[in-house]
């Protein structure tokens, strides 16, 4: 088999292209799956990512050189056909699929097989090696329907309303707040948004992904106009001064994490919500099915648990050798950290 | 099973003590005799003998969820507990019943009278009727260790809310040998005096860590110092002519320590003693590392018995001629205890802790900073005119330890955490140097803030020079003090060296990693402190 991609210290490269996908270090060209701070770093010359994920990115990262492609548009870089299909993970997350000389390669980036209904829905793409995420690549993961979730948490604001206590719901700023946003049944009462929340709602509302209302928390914003209502904020933002303003108040997190009590106990936070972006254990089967591949490399996640697995299950298997930090989105998140002001 | 598991949902949702009283107290004025019995007995560490070991649960539930035994045995460490990755590997459960608590208790009480093909099938029967929480739930009754966020000082609180009878009267009933299976909740609750067991201890009274200067305490003449040992906190039972001792972890040793069978012959029948057990020399305590060996075994061969004897030093007396003295001040417990201990054999198995006499603090200060001479952890202070209470109170008893050794050690390798920290690395191994190798000498786990975990996490992951499983061998760049209570040779560890509770106290990024401390220092420290 050819190798299409190959790892180097800055990230998966493709000599055919001369260009990386996610890389972490700073590079010439740089492909990118989407808009998360450990897949679309700064510093790079030239971005290529989808229109969707795009504006996201340029919120982010400030002024970029980067460049637009659509969902299954195919475009040539040196010896190398490259084409961006949907992820599932998150509004214009893709999957990059890399053909050089009839062999096909596909770069996961972070993605969910099941539909949630904001975001474009994954796609299976066949292929000869597929790079997939692996984050929750344990048999212990296994997601319940979002619909049942949604009804949880629904609940547990409907409770917490009837009740005179306020409820702050606390996930990342990207992906997880508007996920959660759009599942809610907004009739149960006011929401209110941190501010890291509100500045994507409002890049991702320009680009027409359909949102409830949100109201800000400015600085002069007075929570008792806002009996019963629902704040989503960063992680880090619960255990910070700025939830105080809120006074009698009940905490939630939404998390695939939440599905380990250890994990949930940590967060000390009163409701753990088991809701992931990434897919789970049969998820991330079905998507390696789907590939075709004959080639699977795990990157992200319990790498060498899983490819260990693949292996004996009967693929051929190996751990992509990453340099990386904490992931946004899933794997670290510190009670110490600061909260991004509002 | 369904009511409990609710009773578990609303505790594990709750970080506040006072809701998780309040869901107790409403389940024992709720629930049927038997469950509350079993939920008492639960929370206060007993369970049904176990029926099935855990390696054939571990293979059951790996058949059942169709995965490798390994990728099991991969997932434990990550999930951190044995039951709870087995509810979440189990496929869902097809049917469902709403038995209650106590009679999945007596399903797994009645396995043991069955051949192991039986057993097996009515532990799968279970799995495919219950759901994840009541799954998790029965795999804890296999498993043990019942820790849920509940200890058995609120449990008590909460049984008192329901009966409305007192705490401290409730956690006296609790103490001791009761077997849920031999008893029914009425007879341990709600009966008047439940049977006099004679062999029931009084609960224990824990003192606090000291942190603030003594000088706050007021007058040194309100207070009794005296050694705090490194040994085992017992409480000495003499009634009826036989005798019974108990560790704090309310474990009944009496066989452990043989020596103290003689006890009868020197005191009258009505006596319990609180006090230290340790290895004794004929002059003075030997180091914790020589009881080590005898704590965990339950019958004891002569060579260890002549090699490590055990004494017990005493330092209260809460009954004496079969009065519960608890109530009187400390000051006359005290007298009563030295007297009664005065007339002894020097060879008997007991003496009197001595009491240390101090005028003013700083003579006391002199004193402590010469705790590990006499082998002891520091001083302790009680105030003379306290009450024996129960469980960790604030205000009468202090401990005032010295403060640890340290020394200043190299990070060299790296594992995650489990449970609470399954995505974090917290477990550490760590060198000093032996002219220019690095030599591991100590692991430790804990001791940094949730940030500084998050931290070298992140810098793990992306300096990561090589992979032996879990582990991680790490670049050679980071500096920890670590800080211990004691050292000792150790012929099982490469260095020649091993600690006593080992942690980190400080992650010293200011030291540069050739300034951390050597091989050669670590020896000078175990020839002047070790054991």
């Amino acid at each position: 088999m050819a190798n299409v991609l190959t790892f180097r210290p800055e990230g998966i490269y493709c000599p055919a292209g001369d260009f990386y996908i996610d890389p972490w270090r700073p590079v010439d060209r740089a492909l990118i799956t989407h808009g998360h701070s450990d897949h679309a770093r700064p510093g790079h010359a030239r971005y290529l990512a989808t229109h969707a994920a795009l504006p996201v990115m340029q919120h982010r990262l400030g002024e970029i050189t980067a460049e637009g492609i659509g969902f299954g548009e195919t475009r040539r870089i040196g010896a190398a056909s490259v084409s961006f299909h949907p992820a599932g993970h998150l509004p214009g997350s893709a999957q990059i699929r890399v053909e050089v000389g009839g062999e096909v390669w596909v770069v996961s980036g972070d993605y969910k097989t099941t539909p949630d209904g904001l975001c474009e829905p994954f796609e299976p793409v066949r292929c000869h090696a597929f790079i997939t995420e692996c984050t929750f690549g344990l048999p212990v993961f296994k997601w319940r329907p979002q619909n049942e979730v949604a009804a949880e948490v629904n609940a547990w604001w409907a409770a917490n309303a009837a009740a005179g206590r306020v409820s702050i719901l606390g996930a990342y700023a990207l992906g997880k707040a508007q996920r959660l946003l759009h599942m809610i049944d907004a009739d149960i009462g006011p929401i209110l948004t941190h501010g890291a929340v509100e500045a994507t709602n409002a890049v991702l509302r320009r680009q027409g992904y359909p949102l409830p209302d949100t109201r800000h928390v400015a600085p002069d914003l007075n929570p008792k106009d806002y009996p019963g209502a629902l704040v989503i904020a960063p992680p880090s933002a619960l255990g910070a001064s700025w939830a105080r303003r809120f006074g009698t108040r009940s905490t939630g997190f939404a998390s695939g994490w939440m599905r380990l009590r250890g994990v949930r106990r940590r967060r000390a936070a009163d409701r753990g919500f088991v809701l992931s972006d990434h897919a789970d254990w049969e998820g991330l089967h079905q998507a390696i099915r789907a590939t075709g591949a004959e080639k699977i490399f795990a990157t992200h996640g319990y790498t060498e648990i899983f490819a260990r697995w693949l292996n004996s299950a009967g693929w051929d298997a190996e751990v992509v050798p990453t340099e990386f930090g904490g992931e946004e989105d899933e794997v670290v998140d510190s009670p110490g950290e600061q909260a991004p002001a509002s | 099973m369904k009511d409990f598991a609710a009773l578990f949902t609303a505790i594990d949702q709750t970080t506040r003590t006072t809701a998780k009283t309040k869901a107790l107290a409403g389940f024992f004025a709720e629930a049927e005799e038997a469950d509350k019995l079993w939920t008492i007995a639960l929370f206060s560490g007993r369970r049904p003998k176990r029926a099935v070991t855990t390696t054939q649960l571990r293979e059951w539930a790996a058949e059942e969820a169709g995965v490798p035994l390994w990728l099991l045995e991969e997932s434990y460490p990550i999930v951190g507990d044995l039951a709870e990755t087995i509810a979440l590997l189990l496929p869902p459960a097809t049917r469902h019943d709403d038995a209650p608590l106590s009679y999945w208790i007596n399903e797994l009480r009645s396995l043991a009278a069955l051949d192991i093909e039986t057993r097996k099938a009515r532990i799968l029967d279970a799995w495919d009727r219950l759901d994840e929480t009541e799954r998790f739930l029965f795999n804890k009754l296999i498993t043990g260790g019942f820790r849920i966020g509940v200890s058995q000082k609120l449990m008590t609180r909460a049984l008192a809310q329901a009966t409305g009878q007192q705490e401290a009267v409730l956690a006296h009933k609790l103490m001791g040998g009761w077997d849920p299976a031999e008893t029914s909740y009425h007879a341990l609750i709600e009966a008047e005096d439940p049977g006099a067991d004679e062999s029931r201890p009084y609960p224990f009274y824990l003192a606090y860590q000291l942190d603030d200067p003594p000088e706050r305490l007021g007058a040194p003449e309100d207070w009794q110092a005296e050694w705090k040992w490194d040994g085992i906190r017992g409480q000495l039972i003499l009634r009826g002519g036989s005798h019974h001792l108990w560790s704090r972890g309310e474990e009944l040793i009496t066989g452990r320590f043989p020596e103290l069978a003689r006890a009868v012959d020197f005191l009258p029948p009505g006596t319990v003693l609180d006090g230290e057990i340790v290895t004794w020399d004929g002059s003075q305590p030997m180091s914790f590392s020589t009881l080590q060996p005898r704590i965990g075994r339950k019958t004891v061969p002569k060579k260890l018995l002549k090699e490590a004897p055990v004494i017990l030093l005493a330092y209260d007396l809460l009954e004496a001629d079969g009065a519960d003295l608890r109530d009187a001040p400390l000051r006359d417990r005290r007298a009563r205890l030295d007297a009664l201990l005065a007339g002894l054999p020097p060879d008997a198995p007991l003496r009197a802790s001595p009491r240390i006499t101090f005028d003013a603090w700083q003579t006391l200060a002199d004193t402590r900073a010469a705790a590990r001479d006499m082998r002891a952890e520091g001083v302790m202070l009680k105030r003379l005119d306290s009450p024996y209470l129960s469980g960790r109170k604030k205000g009468d008893w202090w401990k005032w330890k010295l403060d640890p050794l340290t020394v200043d050690a190299v990070m060299i390798y790296a594992q995650q955490g489990h449970g609470r920290r399954a995505n974090l690395f917290t477990d550490f191994t760590f060198a000093v140097w032996n002219g220019n190798d690095l030599v591991p000498f100590t692991k430790a786990y804990s001791g940094l803030t949730d940030a500084e975990f998050t931290q070298i996490t992140s810098w793990v992951r992306k300096n990561t020079l090589q992979r032996f499983g879990p582990v991680r061998q790490v670049r050679p760049e980071h500096v920890f003090e670590i800080a211990f209570e004691g050292i000792h040779a150790s012929p099982r560890h490469k260095s020649g060296i091993a600690l006593r509770f080992p942690r980190m106290s400080r992650w010293r990024q200011d030291k540069p990693v050739q300034e951390a401390n050597t091989l050669d220092h670590l020896q000078q420290m175990l020839a002047t402190y070790g054991t």
